[in-house]
């Protein structure tokens, strides 16, 4: 569920274009939502509001029904990814080291949900499954960077070292 | 095509081929419980209460009884077996499991579908799956009703309305599995989107999660208030559902016993909104005769249905000049009481109370638009649905089905039947049209009734020829039919003159603040005609069945307003809209 405002919208008119095509050229098959909104997440790499209004208003289909959609499919995202994006793995292994504390912890540093980014655009938070490094459990990763066999307590040092 | 042979709990019942096994059911006389279930709108099979055992010949097995067709000659039902039971109980027990089961408290107490069928299931123990729940904030962001979604069974049969009645589609389904909710789209509160206040999803509910904003204890406080004069005034079709909550059977008048009851509860006077509907009538047909005479805008749309005016206003902002200009009749007899009968009877309008009992939601959103206070203070104050009355009448212990039949008082009480048609779909335009008929024919008195704008078809049409001229009209309800009609308006494919569009499939008998009647009888019976006919019957039955021709009403333009469109009738009766957007 949304909790907070996210990074400001800032489309372009050549997304939109791009968008505004796509729609065009689907818009009169069967079960078009699915495949504008993929399209969507492409161009634009998440699907705000403004987008959602956008496929809304050309489709004649209910936001609401849209909303639905998107926040039925994990595939589908509200919220951009961040300058750095986090990853927190939710995998067996690591979720019976703990990574469930890292999680909330990062949640409550960063004042966002899974899957939202931070209002300043510098940090977006997700849950992964495993990631092939059950040996280092719990794991993370910013970007390309993985940590591993963490603690809480280690969390705000981590954050810290990003720009 | 030929019919096939089924067994249901042994009995021997024959249905055409295809025929659902809730429907062969409920032929056999076997009662099947459904939530999700809505014929044609709603057939998801999702809440899986109605499962039953199905034998087409290769032993028994679980089905969805409200979608599963009977295909195969021979086939065998068990609806009621221990394997059937214990599936219902189950069923019932997780849903249970994160429901708010504050009942003594709930609103539908008494009269909610679960509570019920944990009833006839024999729940013994309601928290045998008790853990995690979901909470959720009540929604209070429309000024008409109320969601809480802790009571939510999340069967979907309001989303269903919302979207394919009514063409709107601001609720709906979001997130998943545990999380599942309805809701609007960003989690916007319903007051910030273009609901249209119908009211359809309450009336659909078959729990407490929808409810509308109850104002029972505020009209009773008024009642109290010895320097109020508390007066009250009764929509067509609240008297031809009120009887629901008390026991008469669907399609039953209780006029009498509903005017009976308002003078028990205290009100100073019980006037009849009917009495509006037919100097709407004087207004609107002038209105009609005006624009078609004089080059007007056309098609004109008729204003009654407040659901529709906002609809009008969200989704079809291009067309509000087609609306009336008039308001709807209860802010019509509002605007009339603070001001004509204020003075004929030297009260002063800010100590008079206005309430008006609607089978409406729609309306209580209506008496906060800018622009309906004819006397400078709002034409009505509070609007109370069908079942806020009912639930008055309870409280203050009245035995509603033993009080007598009593008239309403006068001189705001009397109506014409073309009026009390004003309920059903086509009643608005059939009233409008007899009068049109007479004004144009020259011949005063003579009653015409127009079959072709009855009946519950989403989508009427009629050519009425009065004296050689031919007048197109239409009529709607549902406002996905409404949609349908204006879209093909709109585009230059269909001229029509006239339109009467009501928000609710088959108008305001079929209303958002009606008597909740559960899945079973819903399903299996339709509303929407069975009330009609119980204003129908009314009109029938009098001698005064011609608007213009209600003297009260006469009194009100020779004494008052001086005729129908004048300044001072457009200053008290008649109104501005808004353009609003989609949210």
């Amino acid at each position: 569920m949304a909790t907070k405002k996210t990074v400001p919208f800032n489309g372009t008119e050549e997304q939109k274009a791009k968008l505004l095509g796509v729609i065009a050229e689907l818009k009169d098959q069967q079960g078009a939502l699915m495949p504008v909104l993929q399209e969507a997440q492409k161009i634009y790499g998440y699907l705000p509001i403004e987008v959602q209004k956008i496929i809304s208003d050309e489709m004649e289909i209910p936001m609401e029904k849209i909303y639905g959609v998107v926040t039925f499919y994990a595939q589908f995202s509200l919220y951009p990814k961040g300058k750095y994006n986090i990853s927190v793995c939710l995998g067996t292994a690591c979720y019976v080291k703990g990574s469930g504390d890292i999680y909330d912890k990062l949640q409550e540093i960063l004042e966002i949900g899974g899957g939202e980014c931070t209002a300043d655009g510098k940090f977006s938070l997700e849950a992964c499954r495993c990631i092939g490094a059950c040996g280092l459990a719990p794991v993370m990763t910013v970007n390309e960077d993985v940590y591993g066999r963490l603690t809480v307590d280690q969390i705000k040092d981590i954050l810290a070292k990003y720009e | 095509m030929a019919d096939i042979n089924v067994k249901i709990n042994g009995i021997a019942v024959s249905v055409p081929k295809g025929t659902t096994v809730l429907e062969a059911a409920h032929k056999a006389g076997v009662d099947i419980p459904t939530f999700c279930y809505m014929k044609e709108i709603n057939e998801i099979g999702a809440c899986r209460i109605c499962m039953v055992e199905i034998n087409e010949g290769r032993g028994f097995r679980m089905v969805a009884a409200c979608v599963y067709p009977i295909n195969y000659d021979n086939t065998e039902i068990r609806t009621n077996s221990p394997k059937v039971l214990d599936s219902r109980r189950k069923t019932l027990e997780l849903i249970l499991s994160t429901h708010d089961r504050k009942c003594l408290s709930c609103v539908r107490s008494g009269n909610c579908e679960l509570q019920a069928l944990c009833n006839e299931m024999g729940i013994e123990d309601e928290t045998v799956y008790e853990g995690e729940k979901p909470s959720y904030e009540v929604d209070d962001s429309a000024v008409h009703m109320w969601r809480d979604n802790n009571k939510c069974i999340l069967c979907r049969r309001c989303t269903a309305v919302c979207a394919k009645w009514q063409g709107v589609g601001v609720i709906g389904a979001n997130e998943r599995g545990f999380k599942t909710n309805i809701g609007s789209a960003f989690e916007m509160g319903l007051g910030d989107t273009s609901c249209v206040s119908c009211g359809q999803c309450i009336a659909v509910c078959p729990v407490g999660a929808l409810s509308e904003k109850d104002y029972v204890d505020d009209v009773f406080k008024a009642l109290a208030d010895e320097n109020k004069t508390v007066i009250v005034q009764t929509a067509p079709a609240v008297r031809a559902a009120i009887g629901e909550e008390f026991g008469f059977e669907i399609g039953t008048n209780t006029e009498g016993k509903m005017a009976a009851a308002l003078r028990r509860l205290g009100f100073d006077k019980v006037f009849d909104t009917d009495w509006a509907a037919d100097l709407t009538i004087m207004e609107e047909a002038t209105e009609f005769v005006e624009r078609f005479t004089k080059g007007g805008t056309l098609p004109l749309i008729t204003s009654c249905s407040p659901g529709w005016v906002k609809y009008c206003e969200h989704y079809f902002p291009d067309m509000t000049e087609n609306l009336s200009s008039c308001k709807s009749p209860h802010q019509m007899q509002g605007a009339v009481i603070k001001t004509y009968w204020a003075e004929k009877n030297g009260i002063d309008p800010k100590d008079i109370v206005v309430v008006s009992i609607m089978p409406c939601t729609a309306k209580k959103f209506e008496i906060t638009r800018p622009d309906e206070c004819g006397a400078g203070v709002p034409d009505v104050d509070y609007v109370l649905t069908t079942r806020e009355l009912a639930r008055m009448i309870r409280r203050a212990g009245l035995k509603f089905a033993s009080l007598p039949d009593e008239d309403f008082d006068n001189p705001l009480g009397l109506s014409s039947g073309a009026g009390d048609i004003f309920g059903a779909t086509g009643g608005v335009m059939e009233a409008a049209l007899r009068t049109a008929y007479c004004w144009l024919s020259g011949n005063n008195e003579e009653v015409v009734e127009f079959h072709e704008v009855r009946g519950t078809d989403g989508i009427k049409r009629s050519t009425v020829n009065i004296n050689g001229t031919e007048i197109k009209v239409a009529v709607a309800s549902g406002l996905a039919n409404a949609r349908t009609l204006l879209k093909r308006v709109q585009s230059g494919e269909e001229k029509v003159d006239f339109i009467e569009i009501m928000a609710c499939p088959g108008g305001c008998v079929n209303g958002g603040g009606q008597p909740q009647q559960p899945a079973s009888v819903r399903n299996f019976l339709d509303l929407r005609s069975e009330r009609a006919k119980a204003l129908y019957g009314e009109d029938a039955a009098k001698t005064l069945r011609l608007s213009h021709l209600n003297k009260d009403v006469q009194a009100l333009y020779d004494e008052y307003l001086e005729k129908p469109g004048s300044h001072k009738a457009h200053e008290l009766l008649h109104t501005t809209y808004i353009k609003r957007t989609i949210n």
